[in-house]
């Protein structure tokens, strides 16, 4: 529940989501739902060259359980905060 | 609370999914469920490789299980009307590893 909350903050940024096939994809994050499914706007795949499959899609959705790193906008991310609510979640809390 | 994934804006419209075995394959949503099972109906696989260009397998009428399902892709059709297939190479893509 926490990273769904996470995710849903950073609705807009961009970000680079690695698949479990070792694609990469560049866009604006649009939505994400309770399975971690990604909507990504404007995506642009980091390896174009080698992986030209998706040269003319320019929305798409990521399946959740195929993911396998988001990266996250720098400044998208108070660590602090995140730290602290991943415990108190932890802690069952 | 359980919502679907929100493909209704697809549906009718050209996609592009990507398999978790690394394939790609081309053609109309007509249906989906919560769990991403889709019907696509016209569709074709697109195979890439290295050597040659795009070879374009006839499919038809497909299900695709969810759980085989990476990628779905609204597909520009402006966009992929200015790619030469039989011009592009490309890595195969590799499976999905869990």
């Amino acid at each position: 529940m926490l990273f769904f909350s996470y995710f849903k903050e950073i609705v807009g940024r961009e970000v680079v989501v690695e698949l479990k096939n070792d694609l990469a994809i560049r866009g604006t994050l649009r939505s994400v739902d309770q399975y971690l499914n990604i909507k990504l706007e404007n995506t642009r795949v980091v390896d174009q060259e080698k992986y030209p499959h998706m040269l003319s899609v320019r929305n798409c959705f990521i399946r959740g359980s195929v993911v396998r790193y988001v990266q996250l906008p720098p400044d998208g991310v108070d660590v602090e905060l995140l730290h602290d609510a991943t415990r108190r979640e932890a802690r069952g809390g | 609370m359980a919502t679907g994934p929100g493909l209704e804006p697809l549906v009718d419209q050209m996609i592009s999914v990507i398999t978790n075995d690394g394939r790609n394959i081309v053609g109309i949503l007509k249906g989906f469920d919560q769990a991403t099972n889709i019907i696509l109906d016209e569709s074709h696989e697109r195979v890439f490789s290295t050597k040659e260009g795009v070879q374009q397998i006839v499919l038809g009428l497909y299900i695709i299980r969810g759980d085989n399902i990476s990628i779905i892709g609204e597909l520009d059709e402006d966009l992929d009307a200015h790619i030469e297939l039989s011009q592009l190479r490309g890595h195969p893509l590799k499976p999905v590893i869990h």
